[in-house]
C-alpha cells in the first residue's frame, strides 16, 4: 500500500459524496415502513362520513354516533339550554370561540350551524377520556353552582352545553366541532361538509 | 488481530468534525469495547486480498437477514395469526396497507433471496474449502444456520394460510408420522390437533417471528465470531497469517475496513438491483417465489391437484420421494459394497469391525427378515428410509470438514478426480432440484433415484477420491 | 480471476436456468391467450361493469374495496351511480349477501371468492387470465350435468353458463384434424345456438372481464412497476457512486 499515491481529497469527495447518495436511498427506503403505520384503506373505510337522522331526537336529549371511531354527540338543546349557556359567558375559558376548536360555521356563540344542534366529539382536549353528560341544573359535588354541560370523570374538566371548557379546569380548550352538514333539516352528516373535506 | 498491537483508531474521512467526535468515543470508550470492537472486527480485520466475486454471498446473506426482519417486524403490525383470518390478513396488507404490498413483497422475495445467497455462499466452502481446519466450528455454525433457516422458512410458509401453505405443513408433519413408535403421537402434538388448525398456525407464528429468529441471530453472531477468532480463508486456500510483517500484520491482507466494506458495497447494490427486479416486476417469479395456489385459502377438504415444497426445499424433496420399496434393495447393495470399500482400505481395525457391524445393522434394517416386534415392523418400510435419508442429506455437510482428505483446500489446487466429483454434485443437486417441483413419473423417479445416489457418493466417497486425487502444489502467498 | 474460475462460474449461471426453462411441460388443453391489456382503462371500467352485474351477485370479492377502482379512472361518484348496491358505501368491500351454506345446497360447493381468483389460476399452462379468458368461453351443453352445462377447462364445473344468454349455446364436437401423417380426432366447441352477441362481441366483453379481474387480483401492479423504474434508477445511479469509491480505494491493493 504505497501512501504517496493517493489523491486524499479526491478519495474524500467520493466517501462524501458516496454517503450523502446512501443516505437519500436509506431515507427513501424508509418512507414506506413509515407508511404503512398510517391509517389504512380500512381504517380510512372505517372512518368515513356518517348520516345521521335527528327525526327522533327529543329536545334536551343526546345521541352518540361513533365516526373514526370517536363518540359524536348530538345534543338538541331547549330554549333553557340555550339562556343558560348565553348567561355562561362569564364561567368559561373562551366564550367566544376564539380558539380553532370548530369549522368556521361553528365559529359563534352556540358553536353550531343551528343554534338547535350541538355537535362536538366527546373526547375531553385534556387526555382523550370522554365526559359525562349532566345536563341537569342542579348542585353538583364538582360545582355547588352547576349549569349543566359535560363533567369528564378522569380529571375533572367542566364544558357547558355548547362545549365551551371552564375556567381553572385541567382541560386547555373546548370540545372539538366536527367537520358536519345538514342534508335537511333532520338528517346530518359528520364527517364531512360543503366544501367536500 | 489478537496479535496486532493496539494503536489509536484512525477513521477515514474525518474532516472538521474530528475532534468533538473523537472526544464522545472516547467517553464510550472508556465505558464500552466500542473502539476495539471496530478494530477487531473492521479497520484492523485482515483479509485476504484476492477475495473474488463468491466472496459477497457472506455480506449478502447478512443484508438479506437484515431486510427479512425489519420487513418482518413490520408484516407482523398488520398479519393476524388465526386460521379465520390469516388469508385475508395478507390481502390487507397487500390492498389496504400503505405500502404494505411493498413490504410483503421484500418478505417473500428475501425468502428466497437468502437461499438463493446461501446456496451459492455454501458452494464458495465447496469451491476453497472455507470447512476444513481450522475453520471446522465456522462449517458447523454455518450448517446450524442453514437448518435453522430451513425450519424458519417452513413455519412461516403456513402463515399466508393458502392451499399450498396448508397441504406444504400437512405433507412435511407427516413425516413425522412415519417414525416408529412415537410418530403418530408427535405428529399430533406438533400440529396441536389432529389436522393443520388454528393451534398449528398460532404456534408456527411463534417460532418463525420469535423463537428461531433469536437462535438465528445467535448463530450468526457465533459463526462470524468463530471467522474472525480465526481469520478468513480465500480462493487459494493458503493461510494469510503464515507471512507477516515487523507489525504482525499479514503480508497478504488489507483491513477489512475500508477495503472490504467499499467492495461489498459494491456487490450490495448489485444484489439491491436485481432484488428490486424480482420484487417489483416479479414477485411471484413464475410461481416458484409466490406458489400460484397460495392464492386460495386453505381448505382442509381439497388438496390441489399439484402439490410441490418451494424451490430451495426440492433437492431434498426429491431424495424424499426416491427413496421406494424397490429402491430399498439399492441401497442396502450400497451399504454393503460401501463396507466392502471400508474392509478393503482402511487400516484401523476398530473402523472396519465398527463400518461392518453399523453395515450389518443397516442391512438388517432395509432387507433383513420380516417381523413384527413391540409395534415395530421390521424391515424399516421405505418411507420411513425416505424421512431418514431427506434428514441424513442436510446432516452429512456437517461432516465435510473431515471427509476431505486432500492435501490442499482450494478447487484450484485439486486435481481432476475432486473437480469432477464437485461438478458432478452441482449438477445433481440442480437436477435433484428440478425434479422436485416436478409431478412423479417413473423416468423422473428413476433420475431421482440416481440423483441420491450421487449425491451421497459425493460425500461418503471423498476421503478416498481426496486423497488419491493429483494435486497441484499450492503456492506460498496468494495469487491475485 | 483465472479462467477456469470464469467457466465455473458460466456453468453455474447456465444451470440456474434450467429450472425456469422446464415450466413449459404438460399442457392438458390449450389455453387460448387473453388478449387484455392492464393500461386500457376503458376496457377495464367495462370488465368492473360486467363484474358487478354478472359475477357479484354470487361471487363476493371481499378484499377488493369499491374505492379502489378509482385506480382505473372512475370517481367516487360514478362508483356510486353506475357500481355499488344501495345502501353499499364506496370505501366498502366487494361483499355478497348470499350466505355460504345456501350456496352450498344450491351449487354442490360454495361460489369462491374472486378477490384473487386471476393470480391463483396461473399454472405452467398459462396465465390466470389466460385461463379465465378460456373458461368463459368454453362453457357447452351437457344434459348430464344438473345445470345443463359443462366446460372444457373445468371439467364437471359447478357453476352454471352465467352468460349464456350473451354468448349462445356452444356443444361439444368431435372433429378431424390433421396430425402427423394421420387423421386425429380431437373434441371442440361448436356454436348451436347463437346469443345475443357476436362470437367477436363476447370475447371481446370476457376480455374486459379478465382484465379487470387481473387488476382486481392485483391492483397495485401499474403502481409497483413506476415505483420499480424509479427504485432501479437509483440503484443505478448509487452504483456510480459505489463503484467509483471502490476503485479508488483499491489503488491501494497491489
Amino acid at each position: 500500500m504505497s501512501e504517496k499515491e493517493t489523491d486524499q481529497g479526491k478519495r474524500q469527495f467520493l466517501v462524501a459524496a458516496t454517503t450523502v447518495a446512501g443516505g437519500v436511498a436509506a431515507g427513501a427506503a424508509a418512507v414506506p415502513f413509515v407508511a404503512s403505520m398510517l391509517p389504512s384503506e380500512r381504517a380510512k373505510a372505517a372512518g368515513a362520513p356518517v348520516e345521521v337522522d335527528l327525526t327522533t331526537l327529543a329536545p334536551g336529549e343526546r345521541v352518540t354516533v361513533e365516526w373514526q371511531g370517536k363518540p359524536v354527540w348530538i345534543v338538541r338543546r331547549t330554549k333553557e339550554m340555550l339562556e343558560t349557556i348565553r348567561a355562561n359567558d362569564g364561567n368559561v375559558a373562551d366564550p367566544q370561540s376564539k380558539k380553532k376548536m370548530q369549522p368556521a360555521y361553528a365559529t359563534n356563540e352556540m358553536r353550531a350551524i343551528k343554534d338547535e344542534y350541538l355537535v362536538v366529539v366527546g373526547i375531553c382536549t385534556h387526555l382523550g377520556c370522554s365526559p359525562v353528560g349532566k345536563f341537569a341544573k342542579q348542585a353538583e359535588a364538582f360545582d355547588p353552582n352547576w349549569q349543566g354541560g359535560f363533567y369528564c370523570p378522569c380529571h375533572g374538566s367542566l364544558f357547558d352545553l355548547a362545549g365551551r371548557v371552564y375556567k381553572n379546569r385541567p382541560a386547555p380548550d373546548n370540545l372539538v366541532v366536527p367537520p358536519h352538514k345538514y342534508l335537511s333539516d333532520t338528517r346530518i352528516v359528520i364527517g364531512e361538509d360543503s366544501k367536500g373535506a | 488481530m489478537a496479535a496486532t498491537p493496539k494503536e489509536p483508531v484512525q477513521f477515514t474521512g474525518a474532516g472538521p468534525l474530528n475532534a468533538p467526535i473523537s472526544g464522545v468515543l472516547t467517553w464510550v470508550d472508556q465505558r464500552f469495547p466500542l473502539m476495539s470492537l471496530w478494530r477487531d472486527h473492521l479497520s484492523q480485520y485482515y483479509a485476504p486480498k484476492n477475495f473474488n466475486f463468491w466472496y459477497f454471498f457472506g455480506g449478502l446473506a447478512m443484508l438479506v437477514l437484515v431486510i427479512q426482519i425489519v420487513t418482518g417486524i413490520f408484516l407482523v403490525m398488520h398479519y393476524k395469526p388465526s386460521a379465520a383470518e390469516a388469508f385475508a390478513s395478507v390481502e390487507y396488507i397487500m390492498r389496504d396497507v400503505p405500502m404494505g404490498w411493498f413490504i410483503r413483497y421484500m418478505h417473500s422475495t428475501g425468502a428466497s433471496a437468502f437461499f438463493v445467497v446461501i446456496y451459492l455462499h455454501m458452494f464458495r466452502g465447496l469451491m476453497y474449502g472455507s470447512y476444513r481446519q481450522p475453520r471446522e466450528l465456522i462449517w458447523i455454525f454455518g450448517m446450524l444456520i442453514y437448518l435453522c433457516l430451513m425450519a424458519e422458512a417452513f413455519f412461516g410458509y403456513l402463515l399466508p394460510w393458502g392451499q399450498m401453505s396448508f397441504w406444504g405443513a400437512q405433507v412435511i408433519i407427516n413425516l413425522f408420522d412415519a417414525l416408529p413408535l412415537i410418530g403418530p403421537d408427535l405428529s399430533t402434538w406438533i400440529r396441536g390437533d389432529f389436522v393443520i388448525s388454528d393451534a398449528t398456525l398460532n404456534r408456527f407464528f411463534a417460532f418463525h417471528v420469535i423463537a428461531l429468529p433469536l437462535v438465528l441471530l445467535g448463530l450468526v453472531a457465533a459463526h462470524i465470531m468463530a471467522l474472525h477468532e480465526v481469520g478468513s480463508n480465500n480462493p487459494d486456500g493458503v493461510e494469510i497469517k503464515k507471512h507477516k510483517d515487523a507489525q504482525g500484520r499479514p503480508l497478504d491482507g488489507i483491513p477489512f475496513h475500508p477495503y472490504y466494506t467499499v467492495k461489498d458495497m459494491v456487490g450490495v447494490v448489485v444484489f439491491l438491483f436485481l432484488f428490486f427486479m424480482v420484487v417489483f416486476f416479479a414477485p411471484e417469479m413464475g410461481g416458484y417465489f409466490l406458489e400460484y395456489n397460495n392464492f386460495i385459502p386453505a381448505d382442509p377438504l381439497k388438496t390441489p391437484a399439484h402439490i410441490a415444497p418451494v424451490w430451495y426445499f426440492t433437492p431434498y424433496y426429491s431424495i424424499l420421494r426416491a427413496i421406494t420399496e424397490d429402491f430399498m434393495l439399492v441401497l442396502a447393495i450400497g451399504v454393503a459394497a460401501y463396507v466392502v470399500l471400508i474392509w478393503l482400505t482402511v487400516r484401523s481395525e476398530r473402523v472396519k469391525y465398527a463400518a461392518f457391524a453399523i453395515g450389518l445393522a443397516l442391512i438388517f434394517l432395509m432387507k433383513g427378515p420380516a417381523f413384527t416386534v413391540l409395534g415395530v415392523t421390521f424391515p424399516i418400510e421405505a418411507k420411513v428410509w425416505g424421512v431418514a435419508m431427506m434428514g441424513a442429506a442436510t446432516l452429512i455437510f456437517f461432516l465435510l470438514p473431515w471427509l476431505d482428505r486432500s492435501p490442499v483446500k482450494s478447487i484450484r489446487y485439486k486435481g481432476p478426480l475432486s473437480k469432477a466429483a464437485l461438478s458432478i454434485f452441482v449438477i445433481t443437486f440442480l437436477v435433484l432440484g428440478y425434479y422436485g417441483v416436478q409431478v412423479v413419473t417413473p423416468m423422473g423417479t428413476i433420475i431421482s433415484q440416481i440423483g441420491t445416489l450421487i449425491y451421497f457418493a459425493f460425500f461418503l466417497l471423498m476421503p478416498w477420491y481426496s486423497a488419491m486425487d493429483k494435486t497441484k502444489p499450492e503456492p506460498d502467498r496468494v495469487t491475485m | 480471476m483465472n479462467k477456469n474460475m470464469n467457466k465455473i462460474k458460466y456453468l453455474f449461471a447456465a444451470l440456474l436456468l434450467v429450472p425456469t426453462l422446464a415450466l413449459a411441460a404438460g399442457a392438458e388443453v390449450k389455453l387460448d391467450r387473453a388478449p387484455i391489456n392492464e393500461e386500457d382503462h376503458a376496457s377495464l371500467q367495462r370488465g368492473a361493469r360486467h363484474f358487478a352485474n354478472y359475477c357479484l351477485n354470487c361471487h363476493s370479492a371481499n378484499y377488493m374495496r369499491y374505492n379502489r377502482l378509482q385506480e382505473i379512472g372512475l370517481t367516487d361518484a360514478q362508483i356510486r351511480d353506475n357500481l355499488v348496491f344501495t345502501g353499499v358505501k364506496v370505501g366498502d368491500l366487494m361483499r355478497i349477501a348470499m350466505d355460504p351454506k345456501d350456496a352450498k345446497n344450491w351449487f354442490g360447493a360454495a361460489p369462491p371468492d374472486l378477490s384473487v381468483i386471476a393470480r391463483s389460476r396461473a399454472s405452467a399452462d398459462g396465465s390466470g387470465a389466460d385461463w379465465l379468458y378460456t373458461y368463459m368461453r368454453g362453457f357447452y351443453r351437457d344434459a348430464e350435468r344438473p345445470t345443463g352445462w359443462n366446460n372444457t377447462v373445468y371439467a364437471n364445473v359447478g357453476m352454471p353458463h352465467v352468460l349464456w344468454e350473451l354468448q349462445g349455446e356452444q356443444v361439444l364436437v368431435e372433429r378431424k384434424v390433421q396430425g402427423a401423417g394421420y387423421m386425429k380426432s380431437v373434441m371442440a366447441l361448436k356454436l348451436d345456438k347463437s346469443g345475443l352477441l357476436t362470437p367477436v362481441q363476447y370475447d371481446e366483453m370476457v376480455a374486459d372481464l379478465v382484465n379487470y379481474m387481473v387488476f382486481m387480483a392485483e391492483p397495485v401492479r401499474s403502481d409497483r412497476k413506476t415505483i420499480g423504474l424509479f427504485v432501479l434508477m437509483a440503484l443505478g445511479l448509487l452504483f456510480i457512486f459505489v463503484y467509483a469509491l471502490k476503485k479508488e480505494y483499491w489503488k491501494d491493493v497491489h
